[in-house]
């Protein structure tokens, strides 16, 4: 199997993950993003929700709060819990490279959420292990060629102008 | 490091503007956002403090649309500038592809554009990082002021590397866009140089 091949196929391991445990914790929207603040990828009613915004200040918020763990002697928090008047947020680290984050209403506790993340983050962790694993050589060759670059930069003479 | 996302087919590279406080970061990223056509742009997200500085980061997502099928985008962020925002400074430079270094022209700020420049330096070492192996760029900026700095001397105390260097008016726009889509080009020229011919 190919480098690309390989990653689609833990992608769609991963989306099923995801998929399972919306469903079982009877959350709204389920979201998947990379430490830096880029959205790897959301299930879920997401519709009036600003994903791009929402990746970065999650990883923000993410990333502030470790530091504040730090301070008072933690490595990390693992965790974090945001409670609105009808909408929370809950956010995990997973394999210690992606940060999960879970959207959920009264529908459903925040007990439920908790166990079940925790049971995906498990198998999360398996896939994303053997992933970057495997992709210790870098896939990015394949992408950005040279047909790549001169695309790319008329693209950015059409925004910009030449 | 850009993030691809093959499932997805999206490309999404990150853009921090870095540089001493009120050099005119968020500036740049607030005029950017202005010009842009609504389809290219996402929303502005600034973190900032009741007085408008910025006190955590400002976050703008610019679309460059498809290439070679994979949709890419550029992720602008500024740091805060101040001093002791030093915390939040650093976490922002997590996974970065390229760098604008915003420098305020004024004589009497240079000493702040050395201190920020260094401060930069320290930060990407923290996460293993040399400044050397990231696309960066310099903008002078605040030209229309009238006690700045000669180009030479900003030159010679923050270009040693001789990357290339903008003149900026960003309150009025003057060499923003120019500076950006140099280091868009960088960026993409940098991520293709580690491919084969």
């Amino acid at each position: 199997m190919n480098e690309t091949k390989y990653i689609e196929e833990s992608f769609k391991k991963v989306e099923n993950i995801l998929k399972k445990l919306k469903e079982t914790s009877n959350a709204n929207a389920v979201l998947l993003i990379d430490k830096a603040g880029q959205l790897i990828t959301s299930i879920g009613d997401i519709s009036s929700l600003d994903l791009t915004s929402f990746a970065t200040l999650s990883a923000a918020d993410f990333g502030a709060t470790s530091q504040l763990a730090e301070l008072i002697g933690e490595k990390s928090f693992s965790s974090l819990y945001h409670q609105g008047e009808k909408n929370s947020l809950y956010i995990s680290l997973v394999a210690n490279r992606v940060i999960l984050a879970v959207l959920f209403d009264s529908k459903t506790t925040l007990g439920l959420v908790k166990v079940r993340t925790k049971h995906a983050s498990a198998e999360l962790e398996k896939i994303l292990d053997d992933l970057f694993e495997k992709l210790k050589v870098s896939p990015k060759k394949e992408v950005f060629d040279r047909s790549f670059l001169k695309e790319a930069e008329e693209e950015l003479d059409k925004l910009f102008g030449p | 490091m850009a993030l691809i996302n093959y499932a997805a087919r999206e490309i999404n590279v990150k853009i921090v503007y870095y540089g001493p406080g009120l050099s005119g970061k968020t500036t740049n990223i607030k005029y950017i956002y202005e010009k842009l056509a609504p389809d290219l742009k996402g929303q502005l997200v600034s973190v900032a403090t009741e007085q408008e500085r910025t006190l955590f980061f400002d976050f703008l997502p610019i679309d460059l649309g498809n290439v070679r099928g994979f949709k890419t985008r550029f992720h602008l962020y500024t740091v805060p500038g101040q001093v002791f925002y030093n915390a939040s400074r650093k976490l922002i430079l997590k996974g970065v592809d390229g760098i604008v270094f915003v420098a305020d022209s004024q004589i009497e700020r240079m000493d702040e554009n050395i201190e920020s420049f260094e401060n930069m330096i320290e930060n990407l070492e923290s996460y293993g990082m040399k400044l050397e192996d990231i696309p960066y760029v310099l903008q002078y900026n605040k030209r229309d002021l009238p006690n700045i700095a000669s180009v030479e001397e900003l030159q010679k105390n923050l270009n040693k590397d001789g990357v290339p260097y903008f003149e900026a008016i960003a309150t009025k726009g003057v060499g923003v866009f120019e500076t950006l889509k140099e280091i868009a080009k960088m960026v993409i020229r940098h991520l293709s140089s580690k491919a084969p011919a």
